[in-house]
Order: structure tokens, then C-alpha cells, then sequence
């Protein structure tokens, strides 16, 4: 695969994966406010979704576009981190897994603004203004959960200790990242890691969280090699209607 | 026969957001351009957010608009940078939007005041609202709860 389809891949893949899981909560939140901004969140990563889907499937040249590439690759195709295919569980995963994922999302984003490719660098540049909107939110979401009642804060424990394992694999590098960097399209991951964990265990450390004592990472999301067995879940509810009926439209 | 651009800019400036109907597309910021090749009128479009679903409406708007005028080949170009800010919004929107009941962007970060009473003891309820580009926010003089069209 033409390198720079994959790494479009990865991208498209982690906002389309990630929209679809918080889409799940859409009139489930625990309040008013909570579902709308949920809603809304998952609509802004499907549009960026569109926007990176729809280049690769134009980098690639084969007529795909970018619903193609959506409703109709199968899990091993896949190339979105473990981290956004974990399941929803209650609200407090739900925000911890937005927090890692957008603090994450706003510095390789920002960092995409500067690719050669200038389509890259101009989906970055709008995709940039609405990953620091999420991320405002779910800092702020994990600070006030975490440093909040008894209850809220061992949740918020209980979601951190399950999804740390899940934050390395965004920002280390692989050789795909390695030679999409040294063309100065895609991102510098090894100059990511330092900033990224910065700005997680600060405000991790805000929210009075204990930071797990583990620097082990799970792999294989974004190579494709060992998505975890729920990402074969989503596919089925994603992808449901257009393999039932191959070319339905709205 | 190409139709003087100051026209197609006056056309365009009557077809009301599809979402905030209170503001036209050209008060909104997102017409960039808009050139005749040959006989082909080049009508440049940004959406303001990547997933707003109002961005396919516009689209046929702004083409169900001009060819209501009798301009038959229109060719739409969809444009992402630079991205849209709020800061393309027109002078005239600030003040459509405020009338509408909806509290204007503010570099500053939230609304001045409450669209209704005016009153500037307002708080955030949400960063989200019922569109992508609005936050919800709430009077606590009149106690009511208002859109602010949010800073980007
Ligand atoms: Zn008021």
C-alpha cells in the first residue's frame, strides 16, 4: 500500500472509530448537556473522518471514496489505534479515553499543519481548531470528575487504570511513522511522546489521579496486525446496513 | 452572457443560513470567492465545521439560488484553508445574530451579554449546543438559557 494512503488511514481510522464509539452514547449521556456535546463531538471526528478518508481513497486512485473506505474494509484493514476502539463502558471511560486521545490529537494535528503535503496540512489546520475544542472539554470533564466526590474519583481511577495501557501506541513510532516523517508529510512521533505524556500527567495530576506505574504499551492498532476483538463489534453496527444492502443511499 | 460578480454577491447575500436562517451565507463568512471561467460561474465555498451536516444544504442552496437567477453552469469548489474562523462573520451578523437571540462571538472568549435581558451575569452550561458552531450558555438575571455562537 502507497505509504502515505496508509498513514491517511490512520488517520481517517482513529477519528471514524472513535466518532462511531462516542456516536454510541447519542440519547444515553447521564445529562442533557453531556449527550449534546457527545453528539456533537462524534459529528465533528466523522466529518474529519470524511475529510482524510475521502484524500486517501483519492491518493489511492482506485475509486474509492471515503465511504467505501468506511463501510466496506474489514477489521484487519483497519489502521486506528486500540485506545479508540475500547468500549464505552460507563461515562467516566468514555472521557478518560476522549482526554487521551485528544491530547494526543491536538499536538499531532498541530504538528500536521506544517506537512509538505498541502492537503494534509490544510485538513490539519481545520481538523486543529476542533480537537483543542474536545480537548478543553474533556481536560476540564477529567479534572472536575477526578477531583470530585468519592464516588466520581474512584471511576475516574477505574478508567485510567484500564485505558493507560492504550496511550503509548498513539505516539510511538513505528517504521511507517519513521519514513512518513523523514518526508516531512507526516508527524515526528519520538518528538511528540515527551509533550503528549507532559500534558497528560499534568492534568492527570490536576484531577488527583494516580498515574498507573507502567510504561508497557499495547500494539498492533495502527499496524493493523492485533485489533482487539471489539473493533469487529463496531464493524458490525457501522457496516450493517451496506453489506445487508451493498449501495443504499440515504 | 456573465453576469457582473457585484450581482451574484448581492443574490448570494439574500440566501439565508440553512441553520440560522437570521444570517445569510455571505454574513456567515463562508463564500470565499466567487469568478466566472469562461461561462462557468466558480462559486468558492468553506464549510465551517468538518462533520456540520449543513454543509451539503448550502451547497444546494447556493446553487438552487443562482440558477433561480438563470445562471445555468456552476461549478462549486470546496476550499479548507485557511480553515473558517468566526471572525469572517460580517459586522452585520453580530448584530443579526444578537437580535435573533443568539449572543454574537467575542474574541474575549464568551457572550458580552444575555441576548435577552442584556444582563452580563451569564455562565456556561456547555461548550456544546444544538449546532456545531454554537455553546449553550445561561442568564442568571432572567434565568433563560441562550445559544452563543462560539469563537473558532
Ligand atoms: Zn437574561
Amino acid at each position: 500500500m502507497d505509504p502515505t494512503v496508509e498513514y491517511l488511514l490512520r488517520l481517517g481510522d482513529n477519528a471514524l472509530i472513535l466518532g462511531q464509539r462516542v456516536s454510541e452514547w447519542c440519547g444515553h449521556a447521564p445529562a442533557l448537556e453531556e449527550d449534546i456535546a457527545l453528539a456533537n463531538i462524534a459529528l465533528d471526528l466523522i466529518g474529519q473522518t470524511q475529510l482524510w478518508l475521502g484524500l486517501a481513497g483519492e491518493i489511492e486512485g482506485q475509486g474509492r471514496n471515503a465511504d467505501d473506505l468506511a463501510f466496506l474494509r474489514d477489521v484487519y484493514d483497519f489502521r486506528n489505534s486500540l485506545l479508540v476502539e475500547q468500549p464505552n463502558q460507563d461515562f467516566a471511560v468514555t472521557m478518560m479515553r476522549q482526554f487521551l486521545f485528544d491530547a494526543f490529537s491536538a499536538l499531532q494535528l498541530d504538528a500536521l499543519t506544517h506537512s509538505k503535503n498541502v492537503e494534509i496540512a490544510a485538513i490539519a489546520a481545520k481538523c486543529h481548531k476542533e480537537a483543542l475544542y474536545h480537548l478543553d472539554r474533556s481536560s476540564e470533564t477529567v479534572i472536575g470528575l477526578g477531583d470530585g466526590t468519592d464516588i466520581s474519583h474512584a471511576k475516574m481511577q477505574n478508567a485510567l487504570d484500564r485505558l493507560w495501557v492504550y496511550a503509548g501506541e498513539l505516539v510511538s513510532a513505528d517504521d511507517l511513522d519513521r519514513t512518513m516523517a523523514k518526508a516531512g508529510v507526516g508527524v515526528d512521533l519520538d518528538a511528540l511522546h515527551t509533550p503528549y505524556f507532559e500534558t497528560v500527567r499534568a492534568t492527570l495530576a490536576t484531577a488527583t489521579l494516580r498515574v498507573p506505574d507502567t510504561d508497557f504499551a499495547h500494539k498492533g492498532g495502527k499496524s493493523g496486525q492485533r485489533h482487539s476483538e471489539h473493533l469487529g463489534h463496531i464493524l458490525t453496527s457501522m457496516q450493517w446496513l451496506q453489506r445487508a444492502y451493498p449501495g443504499a443511499k440515504w | 452572457m456573465q453576469t457582473p460578480l457585484s450581482d451574484i454577491w448581492t443574490w448570494l447575500s439574500d440566501v439565508p443560513d440553512p441553520e440560522i436562517p437570521a444570517i445569510s451565507l455571505v454574513d456567515l463568512g463562508v463564500i470565499r470567492n466567487v469568478a466566472w471561467d469562461n461561462d462557468t460561474l466558480e462559486v468558492t465555498i468553506t464549510p465551517t465545521y468538518a462533520g456540520c451536516p449543513a454543509t451539503s444544504i448550502i451547497n444546494l442552496d447556493v446553487e438552487t439560488a443562482l440558477r433561480a437567477k438563470g445562471i445555468d453552469n456552476i461549478r462549486l469548489k470546496r476550499q479548507l484553508a485557511p480553515p473558517w474562523t468566526t471572525d469572517w462573520l460580517s459586522k452585520d451578523a453580530h448584530q443579526k445574530l444578537e437580535a435573533y437571540g443568539i449572543a454574537p462571538p467575542r474574541p474575549a472568549g464568551g457572550p458580552q451579554h444575555c441576548p435577552q435581558c442584556h444582563s452580563a451575569m451569564v455562565e456556561k452550561i456547555s461548550q456544546f449546543g444544538s449546532t456545531p458552531c454554537k455553546a449553550q450558555w445561561r442568564c442568571k438575571d432572567c434565568l433563560e438559557p441562550f445559544d452563543y455562537f462560539k469563537c473558532i
